[in-house]
């Protein structure tokens, strides 16, 4: 009763033999991606650390960089902006469960009913961005006018400080809703029937039904919105860009937008502390797709 | 089913719920129905202060005004030009590296394919600067090529974490039986796995086609001027000169957005099927 277990398998070897095919297969993918995607992070990183205009030399000039962030106003409004955009964009997922809950049924015509629920998605942010700036200009704006008619006064939302972040974001919940309510109607389909019937014979609806029975039957779906809101959210740039080149003021700018500005802008090119700006916002990402990554990590070692 | 089919309520409540569908409708479209029907208008009844009345005729022309008048032409096709390849080339890819991360056991396996899965969420922003420089050095800057073979390698990573899990779905029985046989690896790849394949090649197209077609960062970034840039770029450059002439803009727009519309139109369910990958267990 001593002996060991066989820690050699005989298919060992036979699985070395094969062990440069799927590097192979993997080789041209992983060499785009490489150095597309991941070497240029580490590059950003280290271009954080100097002064360059994206031609001339570069000038190591340390953590100069990062502390000019530290005292710039700028860059808190829009790190204000983001965490405004995250919180406010993370409704897109219970209205798009809302939308969802009310097409799912089986009426005639329910699918063009879906598709069309599903428009917004499919069109590019630039166009949706034009479509509200036409929506909320001032003197012939359809909500302008909406406004006007019940306050008796119009509001020029994107001209406004005050408002003009929540004009956007309004914007960018359109598309997002859509997206959400897609994927919820996806899980909403591949609800277990026999569990809904169970339940209810137990008396349970409405609300008690949506939030014991129905509701963790749809986490997966419920994953998959808040990551792709949430990545969504800090990637915003897009609609800033089209709606408003983050003013007025810079009130509406968000950090990728600032990034980009400062990098590229017609103020001269600031590479080093653009590259800084996108470290801040990638470690912020970073805190996000590391949970992502966690949770699917262990669903891959629970298979 | 939840909530409950409407068929078990009472004939009142289903009839307002037949009425409640085109309505609620019509009021998640306004925006878009706004734009479409502005797209419609002769210039003159917007001078008049004309903008929600039935529009006094039906102005086709602005659509002709904006193809005559701007390079909407050539900017519709480089945005054909940079999508088609990166279509391609994202899609082919991802053919092999998903097969390699599906059907192979080895210690780096999972590795890798988070490494695709982590890169597809980064902010783009922290790519920017050294992928300009990159391309700028490589003297693809302000051309269709730099900026599709950023586009290929970048969706390389979503394509990746698609297919790899498309194909470990499939029976494993068909490879083992192949690879008894004698069938040697690529072979097994080319005549077995890729026939099985299509449905994630058509599903992943269309969404990469939607994807690149909309995208305008990278756009901004890698060109300029109206040889290289795609309609995104395009129509906010337009919009900067038709400073308020809006029947324009929204034919602009609307044009802008019709290729994403008739590729959903065309292969929704497998838009829909690409979409919501992962959304049921």
């Amino acid at each position: 009763m001593t002996a060991l277990p066989d820690i050699h398998p005989p298919k060992a070897r036979a699985r070395r033999r094969n062990s440069l095919t799927p590097w192979l297969f993997l080789a041209p993918g992983m060499l785009m991606f490489a150095v597309y995607v991941l070497i240029p992070i580490f590059q950003s990183v280290w271009v954080s650390f100097h002064d360059w205009d994206g031609l001339g030399p570069m000038r190591w000039i340390g953590l100069a960089n990062y502390s000019e962030l530290w005292w710039d106003d700028a860059f808190y409004t829009s790190l204000k902006n983001n965490v405004l955009w995250l919180a406010l964009y993370l409704l897109a997922v219970p209205l798009g469960l809302l939308i969802a809950l009310f097409l799912n049924q089986t009426v005639k015509g329910i699918r063009i009913y879906k598709s069309l629920f599903f428009f917004p998605f499919v069109i590019s942010q630039v166009v949706v961005g034009l479509i509200f700036s036409w929506f909320y200009a001032p003197g012939f704006g359809l909500l302008y006018v909406l406004i006007e008619w019940v306050t008796g006064t119009g509001v020029a939302i994107l001209a406004d400080e005050r408002y003009v972040t929540y004009g956007i974001i309004a914007a960018g919940l359109w598309p997002q809703i859509a997206y959400c309510m897609i994927l919820y109607l996806t899980g909403l389909n591949a609800v277990a029937p026999d569990q809904i019937e169970a339940a209810r014979l137990d008396g349970a609806k409405g609300w008690r039904m949506l939030w014991h029975v129905v509701l963790p039957q749809l986490r997966p779906a419920t994953f998959i919105a808040v990551v792709v809101t949430v990545i969504g959210a800090l990637r915003s740039f897009d609609l800033v860009s089209i709606m408003t080149s983050g003013g007025p003021f810079g009130s509406s700018r968000v950090l990728s937008y600032y990034m980009y500005e400062q990098a590229l802008s017609e103020y001269g090119y600031r590479m080093g502390y653009g590259a800084a700006i996108a470290v801040v916002l990638f470690a912020i990402m970073m805190i996000f797709i590391t949970g992502f990554i966690w949770k699917m990590w262990r669903d891959e070692r629970g298979l | 089913m939840f909530p409950r089919p409407i068929q078990t309520m009472s004939p009142a409540f289903q009839r307002s719920y037949k009425i409640a569908l085109p309505i609620m409708l019509v009021l998640w479209l306004l925006p878009l129905l706004g734009v479409a029907l502005t797209s419609l208008r002769p210039s003159g009844d917007l001078a008049a202060g004309n903008y929600f009345g039935i529009p006094s005729r039906i102005a086709f022309e602005n659509y002709a005004d904006v193809f005559r008048n701007s390079p909407i032409a050539q900017y519709l096709l480089n945005s054909f030009r940079i999508t088609i390849p990166t279509v391609i080339g994202a899609v082919g890819l991802s053919c092999l590296t998903g097969y390699a991360l599906a059907v192979y056991k080895f210690r780096l396996s999972l590795v890798v394919f988070f490494m695709f899965v982590a890169g597809n969420f980064v902010p783009f922003q922290i790519l920017m600067v050294p992928v300009r420089d990159l391309t700028v050095n490589m003297g693809l800057y302000n051309t269709v090529t730099g900026l599709a073979l950023f586009h290929i390698a970048f969706q390389t990573g979503f394509c990746t974490l698609f297919m790899r899990n498309f194909i470990k779905a499939l029976p494993r029985e068909l490879i083992e039986a192949a690879r008894v046989e004698g069938v040697n690896e690529w072979q097994i790849f080319w005549h077995i796995v890729l026939p099985l394949v299509r449905p994630a090649i058509a599903a992943l197209s269309v969404l990469v086609f939607t994807f690149i077609w909309n995208d305008y960062f990278w756009a901004m970034v890698l060109t300029t001027g109206a040889e290289t840039q795609p309609i995104t770029a395009g129509l906010n450059s337009l919009n900067g000169q038709w400073v308020a002439a809006w029947h324009l803009v929204s034919a602009g727009s609307i044009l802008a957005a019709m290729p994403p519309v008739l590729m959903f139109f065309l292969m929704q369910r497998h838009f829909i099927a690409g979409l919501t990958l992962g959304a049921v267990k």
